[in-house]
């Protein structure tokens, strides 16, 4: 355990200063106590996009294993069940009737969205035969499926198909500082879920263990909602959507260390910030001075691990 | 003393209890027998609270479990459910160490820890410990599970089928350390209650049996009143012989 957290340490912390090292404009570290123009650069861009996706990997990646132990099957994530969608579905209408509302209004809006979807699909579950782990991913793909393709026909209609293109493929390359702080919040609820973390882990039991330990296991499913609905608005709406990241690495995590939150909630936190911040960087670097979007980086790698995931082991959630 | 008082519970147009009261006594094992679909799980999920009441009224040592709080419940009685379905991939260390929860809310302290190593000890899981409890057996996991319902340390626990699973060495060692736990000699006697499906660990080791058939009490007492010839073959349906040995019924069912 203490290795693992040491190793995600390191691992973050040279990614990061290859980030900030990292980028278009000519920049070295031992300017900035000397240039102004360094610092400058150092503070507006360069650490910001570096903290954006730190932020982004990271509550993603708790996202997803809350909602794996609510819905208590490994293949689900917020992009492969609806909730993505419907919190884009909720900021494209608010961007409609409201083109003018503050983001954080806007952000509202998206979360309540992706509440309601998110409900959605827990309703739905409860019609499935508990027995078919495999059901469950791909009834969420069908879900999604569905409200994407309403958003993308109200899209279609009001000619925003540009704006969709934008919230599905997490990209740093506009993170500024002052546009993108809102990501905090989400690093915030993330911290949040590990406060809850055993109350989490309970509830990956079953409700009947919850129940027997004296848990409001109704109660948990409503923080989980909430969390899960917030962070994933959050992300759509600041940098938008980075697939994968909530399901991929919640499940290599679980192979080393299980599912015990209170000891490997840190790990999610921290690989998935180190993933989506190596994606980034990759992109940056694949075509420089080019940059390919860090979303597009992970969707590609991150199907091939769900593949890989789904086919790899014997079928058990 | 738990005290059922007509309960009768329905699922949409089903009525799966129909007014059933009985006592469960304050003595060692309590045997909930009868065929398939009788109820017993049912009921014994309305008297952990996995399920609401609808009617009727339950109390547990004269405690009303519908004013009860859950945490006050979860210090009362522990249950270990029939289906449990494990997905999750905890350590079976970790896991028995949840059953401590309702005491320390996420602070365990060192009688936890003892306590946990004692279950541990007591259901032989040593050997599995520092397993996943996904990369266990079926029986294996319901061993764990019962482990952790004993380590949450309440006066009542309430195993649903607890011997599904398991081999028969096993199973006999269950029961023998569940009844152990039970005797009133113990450090600190449990009550158990638990639905038991071969009838001859109910002979063997209960002090108390309920038989249910469709949803009704058809009879109760103990062992060597309610496992006879009569009562059996009337309970499940068939010519049912039933011998003596050391004092206690021997049930002939399966030839
Ligand atoms: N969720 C449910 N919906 C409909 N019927 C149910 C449900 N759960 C149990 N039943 C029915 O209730 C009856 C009693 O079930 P149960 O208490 O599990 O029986 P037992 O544990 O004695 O085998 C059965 O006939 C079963 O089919
Ligand atoms: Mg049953």
């Amino acid at each position: 355990m203490r290795l693992s957290y040491l190793l995600t340490a390191t691992a973050l912390l040279v990614l990061s200063l290859l980030s900030v090292l990292v980028g278009a404009a000519d920049f070295r570290l031992q300017d900035v106590t000397a240039d102004p123009d360094a610092l400058r650069l150092l503070l507006t861009s360069r650490l910001p996009r570096t903290f954006a996706a730190l932020l982004t990997g990271a509550s993603m990646a708790v996202a997803g294993v809350i909602m794996q132990l609510l819905v208590r099957n490994r293949f689900v994530e917020p992009g492969t069940t609806g909730t993505t969608e419907a919190a884009m579905l909720g900021l494209l209408c608010v961007t409609l009737l409201a083109p003018g509302a503050p983001i954080l209004l806007k952000m509202i809006a998206s979360a309540m969205a992706a509440l309601v979807g998110m409900a959605g699909f827990l309703l739905l579950l409860r019609r499935l035969p508990p027995a078919q782990p495999l059901l469950v991913p791909l009834v969420g793909l069908i879900y999604s499926g569905i409200i994407g393709a309403g958003a993308t026909f109200i899209a279609y209609q009001a000619d925003l198909l540009q704006y969709l293109g934008v919230w599905m493929s997490g990209e740093f390359s506009g993170v500024l500082a002052g546009r993108y702080e809102l990501l905090w919040l989400a690093g915030a609820l993330a911290l949040v879920a590990y406060v809850a973390a055993d109350q989490f882990t309970i509830a990956g039991l079953g409700r009947a263990t919850s129940v027997s330990l004296g848990l409001n296991h109704a109660q948990i499913v409503v923080l989980g909602l909430v969390t899960v609905s917030l962070v994933t608005a959050l992300v759509v709406v600041t940098v938008g959507m980075v697939p994968f990241v909530g399901l991929v690495v919640p499940n290599i995590v679980a192979r080393t260390m299980g599912d015990n939150l209170r000891a490997s909630l840190p790990v999610v936190a921290g690989l998935g910030g180190g993933l989506v911040l190596a994606a980034d960087l990759f992109g940056r670097v694949i075509r420089y001075p080019y940059e390919v979007p860090a979303g597009t980086v992970f969707g590609v790698m991150g199907a091939a691990v769900f593949l890989w995931l789904l086919l790899g082991r014997p079928a058990r959630a | 003393m738990i005290s059922i008082r007509n309960v009768s519970h329905r699922i949409g147009q089903s009525q799966i209890l129909r007014d059933v009261s009985a006592d469960i006594p304050d003595a060692g094992i309590t045997a909930l027998i009868g065929p398939n679909g009788a109820g017993k799980s049912t009921l014994l999920n309305l008297v952990a609270r996995l399920l609401t009441l609808q009617t009727g009224r339950i109390e547990i040592d004269g405690q009303d479990i519908a004013r009860t709080s859950s945490r006050d419940l979860a210090l009362k009685l522990a249950i270990v459910a029939q289906q449990l379905g494990v997905a999750s991939r905890l350590r079976v260390r970790d896991l028995v160490g949840f059953g401590r929860w309702p005491h320390h809310r996420g602070r365990p302290g060192p009688e936890d820890e003892a306590t946990v190593a004692e279950a541990i000890a007591s259901f032989d899981l040593g050997a599995l410990q520092h397993r996943f409890l996904d990369e266990l057996s079926g029986g294996q996991q319901q061993r764990a599970f019962v482990a952790m319902g004993f380590a949450q340390g309440t006066d009542w626990l309430l195993l649903d089928e607890p011997l599904n699973n398991l081999d028969m060495f096993h199973a006999r060692a269950l029961m023998a350390r569940v009844h152990a736990l039970s005797r009133p000699e113990a450090p600190r006697p449990r009550r158990v209650v638990m639905v038991v499906h071969e009838i001859n660990y109910a002979a063997a080791w209960a002090d108390h049996i309920i038989a249910l058939k469709d949803g009704a009490v058809a009879a109760c007492g103990a062992p060597t009143e309610v496992l006879t010839n009569p009562v059996l073959s009337a309970l499940f349906g068939m010519e049912i012989r039933v011998e003596e040995l050391h004092g206690r019924p021997l049930i002939l069912h399966h030839i």
